[in-house]
């Protein structure tokens, strides 16, 4: 199969703009008679909902949430990107494009990056028009906060809550039309398989958490926007409930998966403290604007950081990267800290940590100015580990926070299966393989607000779907399939957890495929998991039944899918024999330990597809081309 | 750390709840509620019993889903957190301790210690809105909006929609969060043109979720996790009898061109 990436013609800062002339569109007394499924109600799924059905699109909308208000969107804390350049600060839409091209290094497309940026000023717009509370000045106007990887001030923020707000915006813009009638909304309904019908996506298998009941659902078009697959580490700053099967059920059903591989380490997180631990809990990456990342110069030095002198202290980020000093992109500043943990200089009990220090900025601006920056963030910290970070600095460590990769999408973000569509982290396409900070925000609105409502009428206005109806044979397969599922790990009555099997994976990604990955590692990784998986099938305990609110089960159904993305990772992992942005692979790096990349070889997508269960997948590749952004080694000095 | 748990267990809306006893054994002192639950679940689920039902996602204070009475209190014992925000050093070793879902009949349990919270939706869904189509905003800095009005709006709009304000009350009120909602547009310029239809069809829905009036025991503030303040209540009342008193019939007159 060829990937085709339907990347119009024409000047980039032109391809958005034609493209839109160039699309079909449907006639508004149509658009009612086509019915668009949207399974997820994060940022992208709860915009694309509201908008399409404004558009006058029959939607429904699905969430495994008691509620569309509560997807992990909402615990984004930073900001959002916008080239508004409210600032004065040279920034404009090229720059934002140029430093998400770069700082993605060089594995995204040029077309789609740029029309991000595009969309971007809208989507300030748009939210402020929803009552969205960014922070402003004084004077009314609006106010931006730096972060990693630019040089410019465009990140827009509420408090530390920018993707509660935001979220909050989009759903209460769903509810909305809910309340009207325009969407019909499914909470606590958990999409379990894909629905084709002659090789067309045409709806989905859905559970309904509270009754265990399974049933079918038929659309001429689906949108997924189910977010990202962190969870696959176990532990990761994602919510306990974020998972892969919807969007692995599509890889299943035929939709390629691209670049898995490609995984955010966020560096500022709590280190982990102790086994017992659910989930790691992120510190915003807004913290490095006032605060300082510091390691003790001697090894093993286990000193209270106040009793360190200054000339004792190694500042690592401004020593190696002066020119973006605390605020280079996250793959460099986690890899960073590894290093001087790895080296023996890794503060607290684990010696994995390194100190992110405040007591310049409190010197400098005072408690009152710092506490209303990151007042929230500074008592979430408290709160978790029992030391105030206005007193003392913050131990931080880097954790699994977001994942570039995902299912393959077109200039139109529709994947490799004719109408099913897919939108935010849930897809691939936009980050590279290192995303900046406050830009997945600024990608699931842009997809949700501005393309998807878009690019759908295109896809719908040329489809000719036939009527299809629940007794088809496809349909009725589907379900059957999805219903069998559930009752073989209802039935495997073994001795462990579904949970237990979670974290051994979660170790074996974490340790194999995590910050550093090498031909080594990734090779017993996949044999490890080869095991794991053999193991779960027979050894999975599952109490309880499947016609009921049963949430070991709904666990056991995500743990197997994620064991089976964990071998496709590490498989695109070992494949891609270069290192870029959040992939490094300790074989190729320059002299100073910089990722190496090898753009002869690799300066394209790798996009995995399915070929049944005893089959290899195959490797797919869209290259990319580079017209307006030349290639050069990454640098932040 | 040790504990024994009396711990809410209800099969589904229809059937009748009990408390159970489980032991809580061996737990660190940095483990959260949930994670301490995690454990007993855990051992539960190896033993091919049936884990207790809770609902839970971000584990960072943010979601809203966490949603527990510990000793009779909502989102247990520390001021301005949400449960999974509640680490167990709060605890004293052996200490007994009793788990229930949110109380109100408003919400129904699901299961265990899961309840239905849909009312919540269907109260933003009568009016907890500006109505803004995509497409077609103004630039965002046209509107010029103070800080002091911006911070009290983002005061009222951090409600995570978790419930504890109804399960908190005695009176079963769901106004903080209806007056949260209703402060944080109210404050916006982009809140105008609808705050008054707003505040009239918000407080209509929460009669009709059958959530009990304000008397103003202040309960609701105490529980917030967010700790909104009942002053929210206050606008919120004060914005309902502007409405009952300048509501004008509407003139639907409109022809086709």
């Amino acid at each position: 199969m060829e990937l085709k990436s339907k990347i119009p013609s024409g000047p980039l800062e032109q391809k958005w703009d034609s493209h839109r002339f160039n699309m079909k569109l449907v006639n508004p007394a149509n658009k009612r008679k086509y019915h668009v499924i949207v399974v997820g109600a994060g940022l992208a799924g709860a915009s694309s909902a509201a908008t399409m059905s404004e558009l006058g699109y029959n939607v429904s909308c699905f969430v495994y949430h008691d509620s569309p208000r509560r997807a992990h969107s909402i615990a984004a804390q930073g900001g959002i990107n916008a080239a508004k350049n409210y600032q004065n600060d040279g920034d404009s839409i090229k720059r934002l494009f140029y430093d998400t091209i770069k700082g993605g290094d060089f594995r995204a497309r040029e077309a789609n990056v740029y029309r991000l940026a595009q969309c971007s000023v809208n989507i300030i717009d748009q939210c402020v028009a929803q009552g969205v509370p960014f922070a402003r000045e004084y004077g009314g106007l609006l106010t931006n906060r730096s972060f990693g990887g630019a040089q410019v001030s465009r990140t827009f923020y509420a408090r530390g809550q920018t993707g509660q707000q935001l979220l909050l915006g989009a759903y209460q813009a769903l509810e909305k039309q809910i309340g009207k009638g325009a969407v019909t909304m499914h909470t606590l309904t958990e999409m379990v398989d894909l629905v084709l019908v002659d090789g067309v996506a045409r709806g989905i298998v859905a559970r309904d958490l509270r009754t265990g009941k399974i049933s079918t659902h038929l659309a001429d078009a689906v949108v997924l926007a189910t977010g990202g697959y962190g969870n696959v580490f176990f532990l990761s700053t994602n919510a306990k409930q974020s998972n892969v099967t919807a969007s692995w059920r599509a890889y299943k059903r035929g939709a390629a998966f691209a670049n898995p591989c490609f995984t955010q380490i966020h560096p500022t997180c709590i280190p982990q403290a102790g086994d017992h631990q659910s989930k790691l809990t992120l510190m915003s990456e807004s913290l490095r604007n006032d605060g300082r990342c510091w390691a003790p110069l001697k090894k093993g030095d286990t000193r209270n950081p106040r009793d360190i002198p200054e000339a004792e202290r190694d500042y690592f980020l401004e020593r190696k990267y002066p020119s973006f000093g605390n605020l280079a992109p996250r793959d460099i500043a986690s890899r960073a800290a590894k290093e001087v943990c790895d080296e023996g200089r890794g503060v607290g009990e684990t010696g994995l940590g390194v100190y992110l220090d405040f007591a310049d900025s409190i010197k400098r601006l005072g408690d009152t100015a710092i506490s209303e920056r990151y007042g929230n963030l500074f008592e979430m910290y408290e709160r978790i580990t029992d030391e105030d970070p206005y007193q003392q600095p913050m131990r931080i460590y880097p954790a699994v926070h977001y994942t570039m990769g995902g299912t393959w999408v077109d200039y139109n973000l529709m994947s490799t299966i004719p109408g099913l569509h897919v939108l935010g982290e849930a897809n691939f396409s936009d980050h590279g393989a290192n995303r900046l900070g406050a830009s997945a925000l600024m990608q699931g609105l842009a997809d949700g607000y501005f393309v998807i409502p878009v690019t759908i009428g295109d896809y719908l206005a040329q489809a000719r779907l036939a009527p299809v109806t629940l007794d088809h044979p496809e349909v009725r397969a589907a379900e059957s399939a999805a219903h069998d599922r559930m009752r073989r790990l209802i039935n495997i009555k073994g001795k462990r957890s579904a949970d237990s099997f979670h974290r051994d994976l979660g170790k074996v990604m974490w340790d194999k495929c995590g910050m550093a990955r090498n031909t080594e590692s990734l090779t017993t990784a996949i044999q490890e998991i080869g095991a794991l998986k053999e193991e779960f099938w027979t050894n999975v305990s599952v109490p309880g039944s499947d016609a009921d609110l049963n949430q070991a089960l709904e666990k056991a159904n995500r743990v197997a899918d994620f064991m089976e993305l964990g071998e496709l990772m590490c498989r695109d992992a070992l494949e891609r024999e270069e290192s870029c942005g959040g992939h490094f692979r300790t074989e190729y790096q320059t002299p100073d330990g910089e990722a190496l990349r090898n753009d002869d070889a690799f300066a394209h997508v790798a996009a995995w597809q399915y070929n049944g269960e005893n089959a290899s997948p195959s490797r797919l590749v869209e290259p990319l081309t580079f017209e307006s952004v030349q290639l050069s080694q990454r640098s932040y000095k | 750390m040790n504990f024994t748990l009396k711990v809410w267990r209800q099969a589904n809306t229809a059937s009748a709840g009990r408390l159970e006893t489980y032991a809580a054994k061996a737990i660190p002192s940095d483990a959260s509620f949930l994670e301490m639950i995690d454990l007993v679940n855990m051992h539960l689920e190896e033993e091919g019993k049936e884990p207790i039902a809770f609902a839970h996602d971000c584990r960072e204070g943010i979601c809203g889903s966490c949603s527990m009475m510990i000793d009779g209190v909502a989102h247990g014992p520390v001021k301005g957190a949400a449960t999974c925000q509640v680490h167990m050093r709060t605890f004293t070793d052996g200490q007994e301790i009793t788990i229930e879902p949110w109380r109100s009949v408003a919400f129904p349990v699901l299961k265990d210690l899961i309840t239905d919270r849909s009312a919540f939706d269907r109260i933003i869904q009568s009016g907890g809105f500006i109505s803004a189509p995509t497409g077609g905003a103004r630039d965002a800095n046209e509107i010029l909006i103070g800080k002091l009005e911006s911070d009290s709006a983002m005061d009222a709009a951090a409600c995570i929609g978790c419930g504890a304000c109804v399960a908190a009350c005695p009176n079963g009120s769901a106004s903080l969060f209806t007056g949260a909602k209703i402060s944080h547009l109210a404050l916006l310029p982009q809140g105008q043109p609808e705050r008054y239809r707003r505040v009239e069809a918000m407080v209509a829905q929460m009669d009709e979720e059958h959530f009990g009036h304000c008397t103003l025991y202040g309960e609701c503030q105490e529980a917030c996790p967010k700790q909104i303040s009942i002053d929210v209540i206050s606008q919120m009342n004060r914005d309902f009898i502007v409405a009952a008193a300048t509501k004008r019939p509407q003139v639907t007159s409109a022809g086709a061109g």
